[in-house]
């Protein structure tokens, strides 16, 4: 019963009922079939196996937003960091960069992944060292990423013959699609990280306040680079994803727009945009909620262009919600006991 | 303490003038540009021109608008759309111009009336025009209006020597937009407005200005420049298509900045945003004329980017240690 | 040339949740002369200024402008009425010119209704010429320091026909030479007819250039003088809340033990600009007051000790062993602990819980991947919560609800629960309720016969001289006498605050 009484509490509450809600509505209309999950060949396969493999992407960046948000930042240069990542794995794996690697696809991996966090110090060294605006010093990668992701390629969209590469999308463990794994093992990594160690409270104090967070002992600096080269290192493994998923790298549409599903992912698990206490089931929750508005809407038969315009409304409503002054002019009372 | 003085004086604008002028001389010297050349940059770039002269208001107050490409791509396609059904063109071009204003407007009024952040408010719009596109027509839509075609190729020619550079009209008109902007800018108590309240919101109000409403009405300037550089830009295409002009609102805040806009607000001049925007060009003349992966325009503009909001960066550190030194003289 | 009372304010109350700002004062300002409003922090004259002009709504009272009663809603209609205010931090727009932050919102206009440069221009170089102000008014404010933005700021006021002028601690930033120029512009208009009101903490300028004075202490009012009839000294004693003559030689409560051990020598420790050399010692189980007015480096002074403000130069030593510190990070290792003047901007983490909030400082101690126990946090929470007697249902409520006397308890938990050698403590009973006050300076107290050193920093005399052994008196940022023992009396106090120490 407290577990119960926590849970109702707790910033997940909500997204998750709504994911759930989404679910139940789903399997309504197709009369059940939407949660039939048939097993073949040993991989199980269905609607609900397809959100969670389509949506890791999107849960992976929305982890590493989650944090970079709760700093009191943002990070829009994702979607041009994973197209970097893409670039890199697979002009290694073809032998285009490093040769002497040709062919390995854990040295690919882990050079992309390392090129994802050097992006995110770049990010995190001008936020907080050189102190400019999240949000200008971001535009830069933005701007430049998917540039300098087509020089990797040589302006070329690369494909890649490497069935161990095309596993990390498209491969199963225990019938379960291998990107979910990946999502699996970062949140249980992070949630042990967070539990370990002081970190989110750090990270949360020092997006609320920063100067009382510095004078209590924190090391804000160091707290805000880290962020940073987390959401690039979370990038480039969304960018190996996709890139995996497309079987090489195209570097246009790697990732495009995908910067503004993650902030939405983080919008909808109900963090607030302001930086402060976060919860990372309930960005991923977001993350599954926008996955599965996007499925139903296949699944309805409706044009998949209405997502956006769902997504579009969504933005608004909560930010409505969130805004202050909208809940000063609703609820005078609240306001006042504040 | 004098040089770092005089450092501060030289204002952006100058470092921007500067640039376009060494580039485009090294083009001159190495590429052979010509006379037509420098018009192409205009004929090119005229809908950006227009685009960035909006979203130039709204940095201008400190704000930042990025649903300005989805406003192009969706007038585009809104129009050729209706023209297509057989509207006439007396009756479309008022109307996207009119629906660009007033999502505009709209889009301010949610950011000043209820303090929503810019940037999450002007994604939603984003998202939303951006879905109208796909709605109305996911494949591209050609235009055959007879107005259009002719509008489309109306041109100046001149003959020097053996050349014949050639500027079109809609190039001319952004031109236009440019002279006007600089104008209320500079002689109309609103655009002196929109410098005060990007300087210090505070004391603009305190000064009795009308901030609210300034601020609604550069979104609503925004919308309506982008609406306009759609016009030019399905003059420029002659067809509407839901994805083009993806990211453009990066190429126009890039622009602004390059041309010396502070993105914390109150300084830019609209001729330097718009050099910036025929600085970008240059970098794409020159990319082509290499026979460089175009790629490297992205590239080098990014790094045009981080240079100058370093630049802008250093300046503000000094501005505060210039005080900081004279309250030392103080102690 | 005084010609009757341009400003009559009575009985103003001001309440905030809480907190009493004002408390049935009364304000009286006649036309040509300068007055000055005085007090320490929190004494209220920043609310009463806020009243006045507008940014603030009065609880109850009166405000009579040239004897009509009026009621003023915003600044901007005070500046209608005539009551233009100039703050320390400029309220004119930086990247504007000169010339159009005096006009902007009621430029000249051309015949075709446009914005006429030319004329603006040549009125803002007459107006300015009239202050002895010879710059170039088309350059942007920012270029010019921030005296002459001030002049600017005054002359628009005086350009839109201001009749009281409300002058916000215009001075602090200021050098000798352009305090001269300030104050001939300030004395001209006083002789043309104009009320000003004149906030400062430069006792100095005070009398200067001041005709009147009123001073504030604690939101109440204390007492109105002709500059010439109030000497220094009882000025000092009024704002900070002893009069001179009931005072003689009043001794501390706490007794001072001179073979304590030094627990921290500091010697030349310096911050350029901010505070100068610094000599001083700290013993085991001591309090040391650090006693100033505002502005006068006390604040500065604890902040480069702790390591909030990274020092220049200098060295400190702990119990004999060199350490300097650079960042909070390291003071706290140290043993040091810092409860920060400004509470709300440098203290709470607003958003987070009493529990979060507390065990803050312990847990950046400790390092970000050694966590603390959850049940020992809970029990430290727990002891602070009782010891500190912090009024709240749980410790999972947010500390941002929390009084302001509450909020202070949770920071003073959050460096009592790292085990401090030293605590400093500035302003720590600051804008919080008498009963609190009291509890809080027990606490100070008995933590130091506990044997922890404690720095204290405090407006009011009173609960200096209940709670310090020993004290060393800023002033100008630097230390200008120690005082202890028999040396250490509120008449001695206020001298050297006064500047008559030597």
């Amino acid at each position: 019963m407290e577990i119960l009484q926590k849970y109702r509490r707790a910033r997940i509450f909500w997204p998750s009922v709504i994911f759930l809600g989404i679910l139940l509505f789903n399997t309504i209309i197709s009369k059940g079939e939407f949660l039939s999950i048939t097993m073949m060949d040993g991989h199980f396969y269905g609607r609900l196996v397809d959100i969670f493999r389509n949506g890791s992407k999107l849960m992976l960046l929305a982890m590493g937003m989650t944090f970079v948000i709760a700093s009191g930042g943002i990070d829009i240069s994702v979607g041009s960091v994973m197209a970097i990542s893409g670039a890199i794995a697979c002009s290694v794996i073809r032998g285009n960069l490093f040769p002497f690697f040709q062919g390995s696809v854990f040295f690919a991996l882990v050079l992309a992944v390392a090129a994802g966090a050097l992006c995110g110090a770049w990010n995190g060294f001008l936020v907080s060292r050189v102190r400019i605006q999240p949000m200008v010093a971001t535009l830069i990668l933005m701007v430049a990423g998917r540039g300098i992701a087509q020089l990797i390629t040589n302006g070329k969209i690369i494909t890649v013959n490497s069935p161990s590469y095309y596993f990390i999308n498209g491969g199963y463990i225990l019938g379960l699609p291998f990107p979910l794994y990946l999502v699996i093992i970062l949140f249980a990594g992070l949630l042990f990280f967070t539990k370990k160690t002081a970190f989110g409270l750090f990270l949360a104090s020092s997006g609320i306040n920063d100067k009382s967070s510095r004078l209590a002992g924190i090391r804000v600096e160091n707290i805000k680079l880290l962020v940073y080269v987390f959401c690039g290192a979370a990038a480039a493994g969304a960018g190996l994803i996709e890139s995996s998923g497309i079987k090489g790298a195209d570097c246009n549409n790697a990732g495009l727009m995908i910067e503004l599903d993650a902030i939405l992912s983080v919008a909808i698990g109900g963090n607030l945009l302001t930086g402060g206490r976060f919860s990372l089931g309930a960005s991923i929750c977001g993350a599954l909620i926008i996955q599965s508005i996007t499925t139903t809407i296949y699944a309805m038969g409706v044009p998949p262009e209405v997502i956006q315009l769902v997504k579009a409304l969504l933005v608004i409503t909560i930010s409505l919600i969130q805004s202050e002054k909208l809940s000063i002019k609703l609820l005078p009372a609240k306001a006042a006991a504040q | 303490m004098k040089l770092k003085r005089t450092f501060s004086e030289i204002s952006l604008l100058t470092i921007t003038l500067a640039l376009f002028v060494i580039m485009y001389g090294a083009g001159v010297l190495f590429y052979g540009f010509r006379i037509s050349t420098f018009l192409n940059l205009f004929n090119d770039n005229a809908y950006l021109i227009v685009a960035t002269t909006g979203i130039f208001f709204v940095l201008l107050t400190g704000g930042i608008d990025i649903s300005i490409g989805s406003v192009v791509a969706f007038t585009c396609v809104f129009s050729a759309w209706l023209l297509e059904k057989g509207f006439s063109a007396g009756f479309v071009i008022p109307l996207v111009l009119l629906i660009g204003l007033a999502f505009g407007s709209l889009q301010g009024f949610l950011i000043v009336k209820f303090d929503l952040q810019p940037f999450i408010v002007t994604l939603a719009g984003l998202f939303f025009m951006r879905a109208l596109c796909s709605v109305i027509s996911k494949a591209a839509i050609a235009i055959k209006n007879p107005f259009y075609l002719k509008v489309a190729l109306a041109k100046i020619r001149f003959t020097l020597g053996r050349q014949h550079p050639k500027i079109y009209f809609y190039a001319l008109f952004a031109v236009a937009v440019v002279l006007g902007t600089a104008f209320i800018l500079k002689f109309t108590k609103f655009g002196r407005t929109v410098y005060a309240v990007g300087g210090s919101e505070q004391s603009a109000s305190l000064m009795g200005l009308p901030v609210k409403r300034t601020r609604v009405m550069v979104y609503g300037l925004s919308g309506f420049c982008a609406s306009l550089g759609g016009v030019i830009y399905s003059l420029y295409t002659l067809a509407g298509y839901s994805l083009q002009n993806v990211g453009m609102e990066l190429d126009a805040i890039s622009s602004a900045v390059i041309g010396g806009t502070l993105l914390t607000g109150g300084v830019g001049s609209i001729f330097g945003a718009a050099i910036g925007v025929l600085i970008q060009g240059l970098i794409q003349t020159v990319v082509t004329y290499q026979n460089l992966n175009t790629w490297w325009t992205k590239v080098t503009v990014a790094a045009l980017l981080c240079l100058f909001i370093i630049i802008q960066r250093a300046m503000s550190v000094n501005g505060e240690k210039a005080r900081k030194n004279r309250l030392i003289k103080a102690a | 040339m005084k010609s009757g009372i341009l400003l009559d304010m009575k009985n103003i109350c001001k309440e905030y949740p809480g907190v009493q700002a004002l408390d049935n004062v009364p304000f009286q300002l006649e036309a040509g002369e300068i007055h000055a409003l005085l007090g320490e922090n929190g004494a209220g004259k920043s609310t009463l200024i806020k009243v006045l002009t507008g940014a603030e709504s009065l609880t109850s009272g009166a405000v009579f402008l040239n004897g009509k009663s009026v009621r003023v809603k915003n600044p901007l209609q005070a500046q209608h009425m005539g009551i233009s205010t100039v703050y320390q931090e400029v309220n004119l727009c930086p990247n504007l010119s000169v010339s159009e932050n005096i006009h902007i919102g009621r430029e000249p206009r051309t015949r075709y209704g446009l914005i006429d440069w030319k004329t603006m221009e040549s009125r803002s170089r007459e107006l300015l010429a009239g202050f002895d102000l010879d710059i170039d008014v088309i350059r942007a404010l920012d270029n010019y320091s921030v005296a002459v933005q001030q002049m600017v700021a005054i002359a628009r006021s005086c350009d839109i026909s201001a009749r009281i002028l409300i002058l916000d601690e215009p001075t602090s930033s200021l050098t000798d030479t352009e305090v001269d120029k300030l104050f001939s512009v300030m004395r001209r208009l006083r002789d043309e007819g104009m009320g000003i009101i004149f906030v400062t903490h430069f006792l100095d300028q005070v009398y200067q250039v001041c005709d009147r004075i009123t001073v504030l202490r604690n939101g109440r009012y204390i007492c109105t003088e002709n500059t010439k009839a109030l000497d220094k000294v009882s000025l000092v004693g009024r704002m900070i809340g002893k009069d001179y003559s009931e005072l003689s030689g009043s001794r501390t409560s706490r007794e001072e033990t001179g073979d304590k051990d030094i627990l921290m020598d500091v010697r030349g420790l310096y911050k350029s600009g901010t505070i100068s050399p610094l000599n001083l010692s700290l013993r085991q189980g001591e309090i040391l007051g650090f006693g100033g007015l505002l502005g006068s480096g006390r604040s500065e002074a604890a902040r480069v000790i702790f390591g909030a403000d990274r020092p220049d130069g200098g060295d400190l030593s702990l119990e004999g062993e060199p350490a300097l510190f650079k960042t909070p990070l390291e003071g706290i290792r140290a043993g040091l602990a810092f409860c920060p003047e400004e509470r709300k901007v440098e203290g709470i983490v607003g958003e987070l819980s009493i529990r979060d909030n507390i065990m803050l400082a312990l847990q950046a101690k400790k390092g970000m991947t050694k966590p603390l126990d959850p049940d020992e946090v809970d029990r430290l929470t727990r002891k602070y919560i009782e010891l500190l007697q912090i009024k709240t249902p749980d410790e999972h409520q947010t500390v941002k609800n929390l009084s302001g006397g509450n909020q202070q308890k949770v920071i003073l938990a959050r460096w009592l629960a790292t085990d401090p050698r030293i605590l400093i403590l500035d302003e720590p009973t600051r804008g919080i309720d008498v009963g609190t006050k009291a509890e809080i300076q027990k606490i100070m107290i008995s933590l130091a016969d506990g044997g922890m050193s404690v720095v204290f920093i405090s407006s009011e005399i009173d609960e200096m001289m209940r709670c310090c052994e020993r004290m060393v008196v800023l002033k100008d940022r630097a230390v200008v006498c120690e005082l202890s023992g028999e040396t250490l009396t509120e008449s001695r106090v206020m001298q050297s605050i006064a500047g008559k120490g030597e």
